[in-house]
């Protein structure tokens, strides 16, 4: 998602500034001890380092919930919008001021529940940014409810007996979506891939969605607890163009060959499975992309006043 | 009674007395089935009229349905043009001329008593001699039931007589209706042929020429057959004029007013403003964003405007209520929006294409939790041009949520207004784009006002997230109640202060007298229309209109004080007295007068209606002279 450069505010700093992580650091988090949420503020915030975007033109969008609260903790513009709605705010964003990086984070709840319409829509207008799905697979904010990605069985307080219905696979639905142009998903348990994807999806030219396994450690400690201690029970997609982390190798070696071409193995690598795939999905940056098809005018007030002037003449009585 | 008159077919043109009727006054309307091109026709008619210097005023009839059954009472589709020799500000009373391309959209006007007991008509007579039993039999009955009252119908063989020019006279009836009208209202034939080739622009030449071959024939049968004329003499305005509906002011406000994004999701009957800004918006710098839905589209703005641009939504009542969290995000964070909402019958889905002035209430209160805002109405057309530019100036001023209440009545009225003369300061920059100073925290309210700079991305060392919590200054997350009392109290402040700018509205009329009607929005031609017809009667009554209302301008009280009585007039629902169950207490008012009421602590009456149409001037007067306090003749 590197953004173009733009004139429009004369931002007053001096090139040869250089960002280290802490440039990125607001004020303490206040997520529970263990919640994966702090890995990926971790990793994004060595992202914008490693690419040293300037703190002010780079905007973190959120919704609500616990993830949602990662624009606080961020030295950066941020949104900490409504419920459901972070990628409208983000879309107005970037249509109107591609010269800033837009980062959106969402939760479960956030994104496949209550925001899924506009979810689905990001996905098929293809604005260059990158949407984090924290995917915790619970609503913990408001403290243990079932969420769309709750796995069929597990109790919660509003379903104690177990969720009725199989959870919704984020993944699968996402590469349903006409136009989707990147879809990749990791881990927050495994930093190293978790900050390689976040990487790739910053780089690449449209809608980048990474969805990010994630524990709760107070609500759904034990969901991914097999998958943190057995290195085995995780897949890594790897392939040409795809995301490689050597520094895994000799500890995750369950690896599928994947190349992020082909939709069609996507498709069928995102489908449920016994273990938990990560790696890039898909990528195809020929896709079309709604903020360059509608960018804002280039004419200075006067042209604009005059033309306007001119349609009015066919009004003229 | 039915009068059939020679028909163009004899030879030679028919010698007979025809009747020409100087008046200052007269409305046509045209109905028929949709999409036979009723609209189109009284749009030219109405434009063309407008260039000769009359006054104009055009509503549409528009059925719920894109294409209702075709004949049907309820599908009745057209338009109503009223003419005259002064400015003209509504919609009038009851028709004097139709022209019907069949008896039963004739009937549905005449079922909502839109016509006058003396009215003429000119009725397509094809129904009459038509192959289908069926048609026949409801021609008959139709005209029946329209044989008790005092209408002049004059019959027409309008599709046999188009068949001399074109192959499908149901796609040309309506300019040899131009025709007819041109010659009864005295139209210049030159402006019309102008009027038509503008209009059909866009279509093959061929369309065009049609066109100007149906005009003529329209013409020359009315000339031929015809008994009566009008001369509505015109005075040419000094000032440069256009014309134009509402919705397409709104359009041309927003952009004068440099407003650079419109988002909406298709709703009627505001759509029409992003038909007019698809059209032309994109060519010199705006982007119409169709959203996935009203939410996003509230969304899309509210995000364009915190990234430092002008960005507005438009819709209307049922999308207003699904952008009711934005609205509230957008407070709370004091991010400028401009919201239009073109309102309709309510509540739900209610009357999608008809007038109704029932969101006002919402408009003001509707957002959970305290949310100071501004509520404007513009009350004309020219109005609606104007208003955008204000909403802008006032949104971005007070860092906060202006939203302009149009209704159906506006947006499909058409009428001439003076060209407003742009000026290039209207588009410039809303940002403050100076380096943040040390220190400067996003929300560093001014205790006086409420007011604080605003932080655009991109502002090195203005960093911070903004936050729909409960937030202080720095728009850090308020732990401590004190900060909420604090936040709340400059939100309102910016409000108080802002109010304290308004002027007092001015009385139309005497400032002391038996009643005073106060109005807002759509329905200022109207009232004032019947506020001068009963002043010519003698009546001590005056009226006031209100373009603010949130916050209310000053001075209402003492405006109040002059009059015996106060009553508002409105398009929205009220409890009539005397209803069932219904007594001074629990009586539900007309949304102004609570307003009023609980602002002011006078007693305010109400007269309201929701008959899914304009305010008509000469109810209005019935309603003033019932409810005028006893002894109130001068």
């Amino acid at each position: 998602m590197i953004s173009q450069s733009c004139g429009l505010l004369h931002a007053a700093h001096e090139d040869d500034r250089v960002f280290g992580m802490d440039d990125y650091q607001g004020p303490v988090a206040r997520w529970c001890s263990g919640c994966g949420d702090h890995s990926v503020l971790a990793a994004s915030q060595r992202l914008l380092s490693e690419r040293q975007l300037a703190p002010e033109s780079t905007v973190f969008v959120s919704g609500i919930g616990c993830s949602s609260r990662f624009p606080h903790y961020m030295k950066t513009y941020g949104f900490h919008g409504i419920h459901g709605r972070a990628l409208t705010i983000a879309t107005g964003v970037k249509l109107t001021r591609p010269d800033l990086d837009v980062f959106v984070v969402m939760g479960d709840g956030d994104c496949i529940s209550i925001g899924a319409g506009h979810w689905v829509h990001a996905v098929r207008y293809n604005v260059n940014m990158v949407a984090l799905l924290l995917d915790n697979e619970i609503y913990g904010l408001t403290k243990k409810q079932t969420s769309p990605t709750t796995p069929q069985g597990y109790g919660t307080n509003t379903q104690p007996r177990g969720s009725y219905l199989p959870a919704m696979n984020p993944l699968e639905a996402t590469l349903g979506i006409t136009n989707a142009s990147f879809v990749a998903q990791t881990a927050e348990w495994i930093p190293a891939h978790l900050f390689a994807t976040l990487k790739a999806a910053y780089d690449h030219e449209g809608f980048a969605f990474v969805r990010i396994l994630q524990r709760c450690p107070h609500f759904t400690a034990d969901l991914f607890e097999a998958a943190v201690k057995q290195p085995d029970l995780v897949e890594i997609l790897e392939g040409p163009g795809g995301i490689r982390v050597e520094s895994l190798d000799g500890i995750y070696d369950n690896k599928v060959e994947h190349d992020p071409s082909d939709l069609g193995g996507a498709r069928a690598l995102a489908q449920d499975s016994e273990v938990v795939r990560v790696g890039l999905f898909f990528k195809d940056e020929s896709r079309p992309r709604y903020d360059e098809t509608r960018s804002l005018s280039k004419h200075s007030a006067r042209e604009k006043i005059e033309i306007l002037d001119r349609e009015l003449e066919r009004y003229a009585v | 009674m039915a009068v059939k008159l020679p028909t163009v077919g004899d030879a030679t043109p028919t010698q007979h007395e025809i009747h020409t009727h100087a008046v200052a006054d007269k409305s046509v309307e045209i109905v028929s089935d949709s999409g036979e091109g009723a609209q189109k026709c009284g749009q030219i008619f109405g434009t063309v009229s407008a260039k000769m210097g009359n006054g104009v005023w055009t509503v549409e009839i528009i059925p719920a349905e894109v294409e209702p059954p075709p004949r049907s009472p309820a599908g009745a589709s057209g338009i109503r043009i009223r003419l005259g020799s002064d400015l003209v500000t509504n919609w009038g009373d009851e028709t004097n001329l139709v022209v019907a391309f069949n008896e039963q959209a004739l009937l549905g006007r005449h079922r909502l008593n839109a016509l006058a007991d003396d009215a003429t008509i000119l009725l397509e007579n094809m129904w009459a001699t038509h192959p289908d039993d069926a048609v026949r039999a409801q021609w008959e009955a139709g005209m029946e039931e329209l044989a008790g009252s005092g209408y002049r119908i004059i019959e027409v063989p309008m599709e046999e007589e188009c068949l001399a020019v074109v192959d499908n006279p149901r796609r040309g009836k309506n300019m040899f209706v131009l025709g007819m009208l041109s010659w009864i209202y005295h139209r210049d034939l030159d402006l019309t042929r102008e009027q038509i080739a503008e209009t059909f622009r866009k279509k093959a030449p061929e369309v065009t020429e049609r066109s100007h071959g149906l005009l003529d024939l329209g013409y020359t049968w009315a000339s031929q057959n015809l008994d009566f004329r009008y001369e509505i003499p015109a005075a040419q305005s000094d000032r440069p004029m256009v014309v134009m509906n509402g919705n397409e002011a709104i359009a041309f406000g927003a952009v004068a007013a440099g407003l650079e994004l419109a988002a909406m999701y298709p709703i009627t009957p505001a759509t029409s403003v992003s038909h007019m800004l698809g059209d032309v918006f994109e060519t010199f710098g705006g982007v119409v964003h169709q959203a996935e839905d009203e939410i996003a589209a509230a969304g899309v703005a509210v995000g364009a405007s915190y990234a430092g641009k002008c960005a507005f939504t438009i819709t209307s009542g049922p999308g207003l209520a699904l952008k009711t969290e934005f609205l509230g995000l957008a407070i709370m964070t004091e991010i400028p929006l401009v919201v239009v909402d073109v309102q309709r019958g309510g509540p739900s889905t209610g009357l999608p294409t008809k007038v109704e002035q029932s969101d006002l209430l919402a408009a003001v209160f509707g957002q959970p939790g305290d949310a100071p805002h501004v509520v404007v109405a513009p009350a004309t057309i020219e109005e609606c041009f104007h208003v955008m530019t204000s909403a802008r100036r006032i949104a971005e001023a007070l860092r906060t949520v202006v939203i302009v209440l149009s209704d159906a009545n506006l947006a499909t009225g058409v009428a001439p207004y003076p060209r407003p003369l742009m000026s290039e300061g209207w588009q410039s920059i809303p940002a403050d784009q100076r380096p943040i100073p040390e220190g400067l925290k996003p929300y560093d309210w001014d205790p006086a006002t409420g007011i604080s700079r605003r932080f655009i991305p991109g502002q090195v060392g203005g960093e911070h997230t903004v936050t729909g919590l409960a937030h202080d200054e720095g728009s850090k997350v308020a732990y401590d109640s004190a900060v909420n009392e604090r936040a709340s109290t400059m939100r309102s402040r910016k409000i108080a202060a802002f109010q304290s700018t308004l002027r007092p509205p001015v009385v139309n009329g005497d400032t002391t007298g038996d009643l005073l009607v106060v109005g807002w929005g759509s329905t200022k031609g109207a009232i004032e229309e019947a506020i001068d017809r009963a002043r010519g009667e003698g009546l001590r009554v005056s009226s006031l209109h209100l373009t603010f209302l949130s916050p209310l301008p000053p001075g209402l009280k003492e405006i109040f004080s002059g009059f015996t009585k106060v009553m508002t007039v409105e398009i929205n629902y009220s409890d009539k007295p005397g209803d069932p169950f219904i007594t001074e207490q629990n009586r539900r008012r007309g949304q102004l007068s609570w307003l009023l009421r609980s602002s002011t602590l006078v007693d305010v009456d109400c007269w309201t209606r929701v008959l899914g149409e304009p305010l008509r001037p000469g109810r209005i007067l019935a309603a003033i002279r019932e409810s005028i306090p006893r002894g109130g003749r001068a």
